[in-house]
Order: C-alpha cells, then structure tokens, then sequence
C-alpha cells in the first residue's frame, strides 16, 4: 500500500470507530441537537475534508458535476435535513470505495507488470577478462555479450560460443526448454538456463524482441474497444442527466403539492433528489471496463498470445469463422520424409542407401532424404553419380547400384514399380535393378492441428476454412483429416484475398471472420480479414507488424484459447456494463419512489464497484482456459 | 504519435483528462490509457510540442488537480 492509500485507510477507520461511538451515544443519550451536529462534524471532515476541498476548488473552475462536488452536495445536503449518520456514512463509502478502486488498479498494474517482467535491467560485457554490468541501451548491434545461467538475455543475436538450453516462457508461454549452440539465434526475454554464452548482438534494445512486446502490450489499451467508448459516452450523459433528474425530483413534487394545495413534503423530496446524487457517478463501469481489458490482454499475453488492442479483443471473441493459410500454420512448412513404403529392405537401409545416393545433390527433396537419414554421410561408398535431370539420380553405393527418382525414371530404366496414393513427393528407389520401395515426402502437418480444429468448434467456430497453393489432392487429404469444413486449393497469392473477401461478404454483420498466416508473404490477407492472426512470429518483426493478434510460438491450439481468453474478457466486460447500469437503474427507481434510502444508494454506488473491480480482476487468469 | 507517462486517479479523470487535451489547440488526437498510465498524442502539424503540451496540462489540470504529464 502506498503512503497516501494507508493515509486513506487510518481516516476511514477513524472516522468510521467515531460514527458508530456518535450512533451509539445519540441513541441511549439525549444530546443537544447543536452539539450533536458538532460531535457529527468530526467524523465527517476527516474523512471527507479532501473531497470537500476539492469541491471548492472544482466549483472554482466550473466542474460542477465532478465526483466531489456531488458527494459533497449530497452529504451536506443529508446533515442540512438533520441525517447526521447518512452524510457520514455516505462520505465514508465513498471513500472506501475510492481506496479500493486505487489499490486494486495498482495491483492489478503490479500483477501485469510482473507478468511481463521480460525487460532485461543490464547486459553483461567482458572488458579486460572481467564481466562488466552496462546498461544495455548503451550497446550497439554487433557488440558482444555474455549471458550467464539464470540471466535473462537483454538483446536479442546470434550465440558465437557456449550450448545451452532457454526457457522462453516468457516469451510464448511454452515452458519447454529450447537448445541453442553457436550460430543459433537468440530472443530477448529468454533466460538462460545451463551453460554460459557468447552473443553477437543483432539489434539495438529497443529494437529487441522484449522491448517490442512491451511495447505492444502497453499501447493495445490505447485502441479502444465498442464497449469502451460506449461506456466513455454513457458517462458523459449519465452523470448530468441524474443530476437533473435529481433536480426535478427536488422541486416537481413539492410543488405540485403545493399547486394542489398539499403539504408541500420538502424534506422527503429533497432527500430523495440527494439520493439521486449519490448514485450520480458513473464510477463503477468506468473503471471495470479498462480493467477488464488491460487483464485480458495481461493474461494472454502471459500465454504467449498478444492482442494489439481491446478492439481487437472484442472482435476475437465475435469470430465465428476461422481462414487458414495451410503452409506455416497447420503444416510445419519443411518438407520432410512422411513415408518409407513398399520397402524390401529395412527402412533405415533404404534411407540409408538413397541418402548417399542423393548426397551430391543440392535439392530440398534430396535434403530432406538425407535428414531422414539422420547420420553422417560416408562419401568414400558413393561412386559413379550420374544425375538425370527431371527424373532422378543412379548411383553405385557400397558395392549396390542404386537408382532414385520419380516414375519416368523407373520407366526409363525398366524396372515396374509400385505407385502411391499417398500425398506428396515420391521417390521411388531400385537396387541393383530390383525394385526396393519408395519414400514419401511431404510437408508435415503440425502435432496438434487436427486437435487445434476440433477444439475451435467446440469454442463455437462454426466455420473452418483451409487455403493453400498446393494441389488440389493434397489439400483435400489433410483437409479431411483435420477435419477443416472447406478447402482451397491451387491458389496463388492474390487468389487468398478474393476468398477470403467473398467468405467476408456471406456472413453476419455480428460475426468476424479472422485469417490465420505465418505473417511472412500473407500481409494483405491479414490486412482484409476482420482479424488477422500471425503464428510463430517469435523472431519476425514482419509478422508481429502485419497482424492483430500475434501468437508467439507456432502451436495452433493457441488459438482457440485466444478466442476463449476473448470470450471470457467480453463476458466480464458484458456483466459489468449490464450489472452496474441495471442495479443503478433499479435503485434510481425505488429512491424517486422513496423506497431506496441513502444506504441502499451508497451500496449502489460503492458496492457495485467493488464488486464490478473484483469481477475484471477474473480477465486476469487465463492459464487454464 | 509522442507517448507520455501520466499520472492520474481514477478512471473517471482519465476519461475527462482525455477529453481536455484532446480539445487543447495544436493537439490532433489524443488517447489515454489508464491503466498503463500512458497517454499517446497526436499533434498538428506545425505545433510546438513542449508548448503544445504545456496547455495541455493545464487544461487537464482544470478537470482534476492531481494530474501529471511527463514531457
């Protein structure tokens, strides 16, 4: 607690231990009405004499329907008709309202802040053998660092000596550790957690990638949401339009008795018109709204999800329509060996055999085949490489003559071969002019794309859209497997944007539609759809730049918790706007008919609040949504 | 666009602080963010931002006393 929060708290205290005393005595004593009002000031001015003051001075510069002058009005106001407890304790809520709306914004402020400690305070450099602290907005790209176990890298480089592994939870949420060795790069925020390394700097600090992410984080509350201006707006005519409402209350009714000739009732009216007033601050929406969002989007972040706005936030949780780009986001976008069939041998000798085959060979599907491999390659086995372009590589391997490649090759050299139905490259491999099986290669689908799809219809997704530039045979087996409702196939760049523009226009206005990419060469889908997500983008300042919701890592599960985290926040949001606006509604009606007194008023008022605050504190906690 | 660190009370002011220098002469747009107690500024062109804001602070200042601006 601060020093002016605990100033609050021993005012409040003792003016609350003061009103009780005061109710107690007045109620088995008979006080003079004079003294009684001035035992009553005491509590009063020192709980309120801030707001008081306050007052004054708004009144000073026109503000009259500040917060203070109208709580002030309304107690004295109370204390002129003689309820001495009521001004006080009307006083006293308020102000035990107003200390807890600032301790909860600060620790919730602190909560955040601690979730998104990633910023580096120092970086360590080796000057004459010793490690030396510095500032680390002091270096420049290309300076050298050390990062010692336990330390949190603070720019991001390349490791040019030490192995380690890092924890970049931070980062993406992902708490398994990643290995880097020289030539790996490395992120900001990390912390490194086994080996010493050496890194070459690539960028300055505030360039790097903790500085970025804070930097995103800190300004997404700054692009406000429907909801937020809404509640900006409502404010703005809710507190003046109670006041006359208050006003009207005051004078109507009385003289309308007095016009009927009735007794006119003043002190009853006026008493309600003052709790009119204390109902009059808009206070309990105004803070729950930005609250909850700055929590959701906190929480998410935390999760290694990062929201660039709490417009954004409000769209998410609109989506019912999801558009994928195939490769980068379900697919893993490398090609790799998916298959080895039909094979006569061991599979390893087969990969074996083709590898050292192909091990002259620059192609991406010959590296692939030597990745599958996986041990080193002897070069001294391979002889007589004869490349045919369009068809394939022959080869004497280990004494065997190995041919691969694809069909025309089999055909050219006469050797019947078996042919697959499964998607993607085949190479087909003959060993000693005997048909020894084939190897299928394909882009790898990532581990939980088809459960990344399944849980986005049960978040409500009820639309799942696969787009690729793949063939149309391709597209349609993973499409099926991961069960997506439709596919795209064959597109080129430009064709995205039409599809996704025509999906746009079949929908409702309520709903969104977002397009998921890898960020790299998909900015102008991203750009059109109602809300672009970019995976993987630890590391591509592209990405994070294109998108709207970026997603640190390249797991696809993470977004339907995006999606959820947003549900969630907009439910709360939603409660808040609704609950405080209805109950201040609700007791506006039974204080005009008499019904609600100033306590209920001040409930009104201070609980709501509270409870709204309380309520937004939930956005926080997304770990297990 | 210039961010600035603010300080300011309850979420209430922020709106109202909002508001005040949004209508300060030289000032284009402005949003505040209470919870990260920031504010971005959007100036036109032209303007002289250490005076620019000098008037922006005052005429936050008219809406609630506490309000700071760090420029």
């Amino acid at each position: 607690m601060r020093r002016k929060q605990k100033k609050a708290l021993i005012r409040i205290i003792v003016a609350a231990v003061l009103m009780v005393v005061l109710g107690l005595v007045s109620h088995f004593t008979n006080i003079h009405e004079y003294v009684l009002f001035a035992l009553y000031m005491v509590p009063y001015l020192v709980v309120g004499y801030d707001v008081l003051w306050k007052a004054v001075k708004g009144i000073g510069r026109g503000q009259v329907f500040d917060e203070n002058f109208l709580m002030a009005f309304a107690t004295i106001g109370a204390i002129v008709l003689q309820e001495y407890t009521e001004g006080v304790a009307v006083m006293l809520f308020y102000q035990i309202g107003e200390l807890f709306q600032s301790i909860a914004v600060g620790k919730s402020r602190k909560n955040i802040a601690d979730l998104m400690d990633i910023r580096p305070d120092y970086a360590n450099i080796e000057e004459d053998g010793k490690l030396v602290q510095v500032d680390p907005d002091t270096l420049e790209p290309g300076s050298v660092i050390v990062v010692e176990p336990g330390e949190r890298i603070p720019i991001d480089g390349v490791v040019i000596e030490g192995e380690s592994s890092l924890n970049n939870s931070a980062l993406t949420g992902e708490s398994l550790p990643v290995d880097v060795g020289p030539d790996s790069p490395v992120n900001s925020g990390g912390i490194n957690l086994s080996g010493v390394l050496k890194v070459r700097t690539t960028k300055a600090f505030g360039e790097s990638t903790a500085s970025k992410i804070l930097e995103l984080v800190e300004n997404a509350g700054s692009r406000k949401a429907k909801a937020e201006n809404f509640i900006t707006k409502f404010a703005k005519y809710y507190t003046p339009a109670v006041v006359a409402a208050a006003v009207l209350l005051a004078l109507a009714p009385p003289l309308a008795r007095l016009a009927m000739s009735l007794d006119p009732l003043w002190t009853q009216w006026v008493y309600r018109a003052l709790t009119f007033l204390v109902i009059s601050c808009p206070c309990a929406i105004v803070v729950s709204v930005p609250l909850s969002f700055f929590g959701g989007i906190g929480g998410a972040s935390n999760a290694g999800i990062l929201i660039k706005g709490s417009n954004y936030m409000e769209t998410l949780a609109n989506i019912r329509t999801v558009v994928f780009d195939k490769t980068g986001t379900l697919t893993r976008g490398n090609f790799a060996v998916t298959g080895v069939h039909h094979s006569e041998l061991e599979d390893e000798e087969l990969l074996r055999l083709a590898a050292h085959a192909e091990s002259h060979s620059p192609h991406p599907i010959a590296k692939s085949i030597m990745a599958a491999y996986g041990k080193e390659l002897d070069p001294s086995l391979v002889s007589d490489v004869r490349e045919i372009s369009g068809h394939g590589v022959t080869a004497t391997v280990d004494g065997h003559e190995v041919a691969a490649g694809n069909n025309r090759l089999m055909t050219s050299l006469g050797i019947p071969f078996h042919d697959c139905h499964s998607i993607g490259t085949i190479v087909h491999v003959a060993i000693d002019g005997e048909y020894a099986g084939h190897i299928v290669i394909s882009d790898e689908l990532k581990e939980h794309s088809k459960e990344a799809i399944a849980r986005l219809k049960e978040a409500g997704i009820r639309k799942t859209v696969m787009l690729t530039g793949d063939n149309e045979a391709a597209a349609k087996q993973i499409a099926e497997y991961i069960n997506v409702n439709e596919v795209h196939a064959g597109l080129l760049p430009a064709d995205k944007v039409t599809i996704v523009e025509r999906l746009l226009q079949k929908q409702d206005k309520r709903e969104a539609l977002a397009f998921v990419g890898d960020g790299m060469n998909d900015a102008p889908v991203l750009a059109r759809a109602d809300l672009g997500i970019a995976m993987g983008a630890l590391g591509s300042d592209a990405a994070i730049e294109a998108a709207d919701v970026v997603l640190m890592d390249d797991d696809p599960l993470k977004i339907s918790k995006a999606v959820r985290i947003a549900r969630k926040c907009m439910r709360i949001v939603k409660t808040n706007i609704w609950f405080a606006i209805g109950v201040k509604f609700a007791c506006l009606i039974l204080g005009a008919l008499g019904i609600a007194n100033m306590w209920i008023a001040i409930f009104a008022d201070v609980g709501v609040m509270v409870l709204c605050v309380l309520n937004a504190i939930r956005c926080l906690f997304v770990k297990k949504l | 666009m210039k961010s600035y660190k603010i300080y300011v009370d309850c979420a209430n002011c922020a709106a109202k602080m909002e508001e005040a220098v949004r209508k300060t002469e030289g000032i284009a747009d402005a949003t505040v963010n209470f919870m990260a107690l920031k504010m971005n500024v959007e100036f036109e062109e032209g303007a002289d931002e250490k005076k620019v804001m000098k008037k922006a602070l005052k005429n936050a200042r008219k809406v609630d006393d506490d309000i700071e601006i760090e420029f």
